[in-house]
Parts: C-alpha cells; sequence; structure tokens
C-alpha cells in the first residue's frame, strides 16, 4: 500500500496548477461552478490541448501521451479544483475517446482521436430519450441501413454539451426484432448533418444544460458505426463506466467549497461549534470521496472497466454534493436565498446554484438507484431482482 | 499509489485468518467475555511464539523489525475474529509507546519480555469525568517526594489492567501543563483494580492508585513534557482502532450478503430485493471508505509523515459509518441477528466500544476544524 505520488506527478500536478494559475490571473477567465459540463471556452480547450493534456492516456500514435489513470485524474482534479472551463473537450476525453478507442474501427481513431486530443473535436451525447432513462434498453431511435448509410430517426434528449457539440455519440436501434439489449448500436453523427436539429433544455438554476436532439432522416456513412452492428448497449455500459469514474462528481462544486470555508472564516462563524462541526464533517466527506475515486483510477490502470468501483464513487460522491450545497446554504442564511446579479448575494451566487443544480447530480449519468443495483448486483454477488 | 497489500503482508493476512479461524471460535470469544481474565494464556502464547506481539519492533529487541503498516493487517485480522486479550493494550498502548519515548535502557528492559509474550502492558490514562483528551483533564497527581514520585488518584476505562504487569500511567507533575508518563509495576499493592461491565465484554477496569511510590527512573520519556507523547499514543490508539473496526465490519459485511442470498421469503432470496439490494451497497459503501481512509492514515503513521488530520478523518469516520453499517446489518438479517444464538453481536458490541474509544466523530470532527484552519 502507498498512498504518495510519484515525483513526476507531484510535479505534473504544479505544472498543471502553475498553468490554471496564470489563466485566472490573466484574467481568461473565472473560476466557476460545474464548469466541467458548462464552461464553453474553445481557446481554453486549444491551450489545454497545446500542453497535450487531452487523451492524456491515449496512445500516442493518436495524440495521445500513454499516461496513467492516475496521471489523468491529477490533471482532472486541479481542473475542477480551479473550476475551469472545460466543458468543450471533457466528454470527448473522458468517454467517447475511450470508446472509439476500445471499439471502434482504425479508420474512426484515426478521424477522431487526434482531432479531440487538438481541441478540435467536441462530442456531445445521445443516449436518453424521452421513453428511456434509467431503462436504455428500451430506446426507440432507429436507424435503418440504406446502401451505405443509416437512415436515423427518433429523438434524444438530456444532451448534455449538444449546443457546443460538433459531434454526437448516439445509441440507436438497428434491429428491432431481437431482444431488446441486442439490436443497438453506437454512431457518431455530425452535429451539423442535415435533418438534426437541437432544442435547449433550462434546468432549475436557469442554466441551459441540456438539449433536446430530433433525428429526422439523417444519413450517416456506414463508417461512422462504432463497433460491431448491434452491440451498442454493451459498449454503452462500458462507456458509462468511465462516464461515473470522475472526480467532477465529487469536485464540480468545489469553488464553492473553499469559499464558504473562507466566508465561515471571515464572518467568524467558523467559531460557532455547529458549523465547525459542519463544516468538518464535509472536509472528511470530501477526502474519503476523493480517496474511493482514486480507487477507480487504479482499477483502470490494472486495464479492467471500473464497473462497480464507479457505481459507489459517483453515487457517493453525488451525495456529498448535495450536502456541500446544503451546508452552504446554511452557512449564508438568508443570504443564501439571492440569486447571482442580486444585490447582496454573496459568493457570486454559487450556494444557491449548487444547491439547486445539484438535485440532478443523482440522476446524470445513472441515477443513484441504478448505481446501487450494479453495486449490488455486480459487485456483491447478489441475485438480480 | 497502490491499494494493495505487499506479498509478504498477504502471507501473513492469511496466515492470521487461518490462525484465529482455528483459535478463536465465537464460543471461544464467549469464554473469554465471560472468565475474569478475559483471555487465555495458552493463546497468548502461541500469539507470541508466532512472533505477533513483535511484529513491529525492531529486530534489536527480539522484534520482526516489520512496520505499523504490517501490524494494521494483524490488526485488521483480530478486529474480523474479534479476538480477546490484551494484545492491542500491550502492543499498541504499552509497546510501541515505549519504543517511542522510552529510553534505550528502558526499552532493553522491557521490550524484549513483552515481546515474548511473558509481560502485559496497558495504559492508564482516562479518568472520572474525562472524555476530551486532552492535557487539562489529567487530574491524576505524581507529586514529589524524595526525589521520587507518588501518585494518587483514579483512572478509569484501563484496558486489560487487572492482568497487566507494567501500566504506562499519565499523571499531572506540574499544575499547568505539566504532564508525565510513568512506567508503573502493576502489581504493586497499593494499587486496586475494579472491572467494569463493558458493552463488548472486553475487561476495561478501574484503577485506584494509593499514594503509590514510583521511582524517578520510571519516567517515561521527559518529566512534564509527556502530553505531546501521549497525543502521539492517543493518536496511533486510534489508528490502531479503526484498523480492528475495519476487520469488524468487513465481516459483518460478508456475513449479511451471505445472509441476504440465503434468506428466502417470497419464494426468492431477500437479496433480489432492491431494498435490501441497496441497502447492501450502502454498507460496502461504508465498508470501502473506511478502509481507505483507515489505510490512508496507517500508511501515513507507518510512514512517519504527520498525519494528525488523516487519523482524525479515519476515526471520525468510521466510528459513524461503522453504526450506519450496523443498523443496516441488523435490519437485513431481521430478529435472529438480535438473538445470541447469532454470531452479529459479537461485532455490534465491539463497534459500539471501538467507536468510543479515544475519541469520537465529534472529538475528531474538532481535530479536523483545526486543522482546516477554523
Amino acid at each position: 500500500m502507498d498512498f504518495s505520488f510519484t515525483e513526476e506527478q507531484n510535479k505534473f500536478r504544479q505544472d498543471v496548477r502553475n498553468f490554471l494559475e496564470e489563466e485566472i490571473k490573466k484574467g481568461y477567465w473565472e473560476p466557476a461552478c460545474d464548469a466541467w459540463v458548462q464552461g464553453f471556452d474553445p481557446e481554453f480547450t486549444k491551450r489545454v490541448a497545446r500542453r497535450s493534456w487531452i487523451g492524456l492516456t491515449w496512445p500516442k500514435e493518436y495524440g495521445g501521451q500513454e499516461r496513467s489513470h492516475v496521471d489523468r485524474l491529477i490533471l482532472t482534479e486541479e481542473m475542477l479544483r480551479y473550476g475551469a472551463p472545460a466543458a468543450c473537450h471533457w466528454f470527448g476525453d473522458r468517454q467517447v475517446g475511450g470508446a472509439i478507442l476500445s471499439f471502434g474501427s482504425e479508420e474512426l481513431k484515426k478521424e477522431f482521436l487526434p482531432r479531440i486530443a487538438k481541441g478540435e473535436a467536441y462530442f456531445g451525447l445521445g443516449m436518453s430519450e424521452p421513453g428511456a432513462g434509467s431503462d436504455l434498453a428500451s430506446l426507440q431511435t432507429r436507424a435503418v441501413e440504406d446502401g451505405d448509410y443509416y437512415v436515423i430517426s427518433g429523438q434524444k434528449t438530456w444532451a448534455s454539451c449538444a449546443s457546443f457539440a460538433r459531434y454526437f455519440d448516439v445509441y440507436v436501434r438497428t434491429d428491432p426484432e431481437v431482444p431488446r439489449h441486442r439490436g443497438i448500436s453506437e454512431f457518431i453523427v455530425d452535429a451539423q448533418s442535415p435533418g438534426l436539429s437541437r432544442i435547449p433544455m433550462t434546468d432549475i438554476t436557469g442554466t441551459e444544460a441540456w438539449n433536446d436532439v430530433f433525428f429526422d432522416n439523417v444519413r450517416v456513412h456506414k463508417r461512422y458505426l462504432v463497433g460491431e452492428k448491434n452491440r451498442g448497449f454493451y459498449q454503452v455500459l462500458h462507456q458509462l463506466d468511465y462516464e461515473r469514474s470522475g472526480m467532477e462528481r465529487l469536485m464540480g462544486n468545489y469553488p464553492l467549497f473553499e469559499a464558504i470555508i473562507q466566508f465561515a472564516k471571515d464572518n467568524k462563524l467558523s467559531q460557532e461549534p455547529v458549523i465547525r462541526n459542519k463544516l468538518a464533517q464535509l472536509q472528511i466527506e470530501f477526502e474519503v470521496g476523493r480517496l474511493l475515486i482514486y480507487r477507480v483510477a487504479l482499477v483502470m490502470e490494472e486495464r479492467r472497466a471500473p464497473n462497480w468501483e464507479s457505481s459507489m464513487s459517483k453515487a457517493y460522491s453525488t451525495e456529498f454534493e448535495k450536502h456541500l450545497a446544503g451546508v452552504a446554504m446554511e452557512v449564508l442564511g438568508p443570504y443564501g436565498q439571492l440569486m447571482s446579479g442580486s444585490k447582496l448575494v454573496p459568493l457570486r451566487g454559487m450556494a444557491l446554484h449548487s444547491y439547486l443544480g445539484s438535485k440532478g447530480y443523482s440522476l446524470q449519468a445513472g441515477t443513484t438507484e441504478i448505481l446501487k443495483n450494479i453495486l449490488a448486483v455486480r459487485g456483491l454477488g447478489l441475485p438480480s431482482s | 499509489m497502490k491499494l494493495t497489500l505487499t506479498e509478504e503482508q498477504e502471507m501473513l493476512k492469511k496466515t492470521a485468518r487461518d490462525f484465529l479461524g482455528d483459535k478463536c471460535s465465537k464460543t471461544f470469544v464467549k469464554q473469554m467475555e465471560e472468565s475474569e481474565t478475559g483471555y487465555s494464556r495458552e493463546l497468548w502464547q502461541e500469539m507470541g511464539e508466532l512472533g505477533w506481539m513483535g511484529l513491529a519492533f525492531p529486530e534489536k529487541y527480539g522484534g520482526g523489525d516489520m512496520s505499523f503498516l504490517d501490524l494494521a493487517v494483524l490488526l485488521e485480522e483480530m478486529g474480523r475474529a474479534c479476538l480477546p486479550g490484551p494484545f492491542f493494550s500491550t502492543v499498541v498502548l504499552g509497546g510501541l509507546s515505549i519504543l517511542d519515548v522510552g529510553s534505550e535502557e528502558q526499552k532493553q528492559e522491557y521490550l524484549p519480555k513483552l515481546i515474548r509474550g511473558e509481560k502485559i502492558f496497558t495504559l492508564a490514562l482516562t479518568e472520572p469525568g474525562y472524555h476530551n483528551y486532552d492535557a487539562s483533564s489529567v487530574t491524576v497527581e505524581a507529586t514529589r517526594d524524595d526525589g521520587n514520585y507518588i501518585i494518587s488518584g483514579t483512572k478509569l476505562f484501563v484496558p486489560d489492567a487487572h492482568i497487566a504487569d507494567y501500566l504506562l500511567c499519565v499523571a499531572r507533575t506540574k499544575s499547568k501543563d505539566g504532564i508525565t508518563i510513568f512506567l508503573v509495576d502493576a502489581k504493586n499493592p497499593r494499587i486496586n483494580y475494579t472491572t467494569l461491565k463493558t458493552i463488548a465484554g472486553d475487561k476495561l477496569c478501574e484503577v485506584v492508585f494509593d499514594q503509590m511510590p514510583v521511582p524517578k527512573a520510571n519516567i517515561l520519556g521527559r518529566l512534564n513534557q509527556g502530553w505531546s507523547a501521549a497525543q502521539k499514543i492517543i493518536e496511533r490508539a486510534a489508528m490502531g482502532k479503526c484498523c480492528e473496526m475495519v476487520g469488524n465490519i468487513q465481516r459483518v459485511l460478508e456475513m449479511t450478503v451471505d445472509y441476504a442470498k440465503e434468506r428466502k421469503q417470497f419464494d426468492r432470496p431477500i437479496g433480489s430485493f432492491q431494498a435490501i439490494q441497496h441497502y447492501c451497497a450502502d454498507m460496502a459503501t461504508d465498508v470501502d471508505s473506511a478502509r481507505f481512509s483507515t489505510c490512508q492514515a496507517a500508511w501515513m503513521l507507518s510512514e512517519g509523515l504527520s498525519c494528525t488530520k488523516e487519523v482524525a478523518i479515519a476515526k471520525a469516520w468510521i466510528g459513524e459509518a461503522s453504526q450506519r453499517v450496523f443498523a443496516l446489518a441488523h435490519q437485513i438479517h431481521g430478529a435472529i441477528g438480535v438473538t445470541v444464538e447469532h454470531d452479529l453481536h459479537y461485532y455490534t458490541r465491539r463497534a459500539k466500544a471501538a467507536e468510543l474509544a479515544f475519541g469520537d466523530a465529534n472529538f475528531y470532527r474538532e481535530i479536523v476544524a483545526r486543522e482546516m484552519g477554523l
């Protein structure tokens, strides 16, 4: 057992911090909550790419650096600590690139991976549908073969990063005659394709957090099929393991965490035993969650998909985020209700944003209930219900 | 970063699990709880022969030259087996403290006997009304008398004091901030012991010192400067308790999941119901998070790194996590789990005692708050 980082890793962490501090100093952006999924800044993504920090774990031949998953976790941990606007490249870097690497053809790898790594190809996801949430295998969007093409029709929803996405990673039904898990395929679809349209959806924080994405006879060439036809459901389970694996589930609101501790210190609230106790408990929960997530990176390092381990860390972490927002609102008292832009609003409205935003964290990328099912059945070997 | 055990640690773990599986049945645990001494001399000697008492001590005293992290593996297995007896008192509270602050002469004198399993040690720290591990709570006084000291007063919750050969007694030697640790002959007739009846069935004692003389040579560490040493002792003891608790709750998780797979209602295993599955998932999350935070702090302690915050996090977390684990374990086991016929209660009772020992979650949250600069 060893909880230390190597000298190179410590240096790497420092390099990332220096870079981010310099960015803030130059006024390029302000630290923000949820910036990993809502901070769209193509120029920032370009600057990160120039440092070769996108696709860090991928093979060099596809634009990666062949670094470890722990290295990548260090990088993302620091991005989140500083609330950096990394949304343009987050999904491609975190999961779509990996999916292409695991299942895609050589042609697809060459076409997309280097462009994700250069910060040019932004991805959105097309998984959920109005009638297919936790029960993803019930999805209805169809793809019908037509010569060298597939023609896609249907609707996807809750698509994060969709307004800015240049491509969508989409799961559709390619065979309605077979048992439903065995008739789904994965495609990469150009967001500019004729027949594809997006309508933004506003969440309870007032943010355009997702899009409905409509496919009206969208033609996609067969070479954009990822992996084998009709194997898409098994591929999406794999991809979801990675989607749930990261530090963003614990640190999406880290700027608020730092700010509320500072606020308590500045206003002498931290001398009140109840508040001390609550803030210390948050710190404890945070540190414990961080270890659960480093465990996930170590699982990936063994070349295993982090299945029940990432279910555990994600379910745990989203509870932490809710707790953080709840405590922050308590500490702020009546000021907590003031919205960003209001007179007297404390902490730029971060606490209120997180309080409302965190209601969705335990729903996206697998509800806590689904994650606990996975942990119970696949982690503990309980019989499926 | 690595979360796996070394090959040597895996071997130690296997040896310990096999040995304790063989020697420490719940029938044996029950006998020890009901006995006056609370341990078996025979088993104690066998543990000594396996080198367990000496595991984490330097070779020059007859020890195994292994680390605290290796000892942590053993403590986890002991927690898993609900092992009764004075191992924790002797090694974690007594021996490692002597190794830390004792003079070379004291180490030469006491450690080899401890390592050979010949002598039992323990720590007399807490007192009546004392629940806040700080220096001001120490009121048992050691007054100077002709170059030597006279100790008077009452210590409470002293584990295994009734069978101990030596006590490490934390006493006040100066009215303000003057704490000194004395190594005391536990068999001195001026000490009175009463064994208390406890939830864990372990042997916690009330220890009354009645004008007991102690030679100056028996001061462990520095006169009046003993509190920083005591803090380190408390920190290590808390850590040791965390290790035992990890073994305890890991075993309870396994027992509970096994039970959920076997027990049938409505013609299906209860573990196929989502309500039970989610309980089990919550238990597993608490167990794994407690394990990692404990391992992190144990690793730091073992490496000699400053780990006040990490120990505090581990102990605060596991104290409350284990209570959640037991609430669910009992709920899933149903009524059989609240009978003495089932083994679960051995674990439940010990977890509560361990939660209270060497600082509970509120105590450690305050330390975390201080470390955060609050």
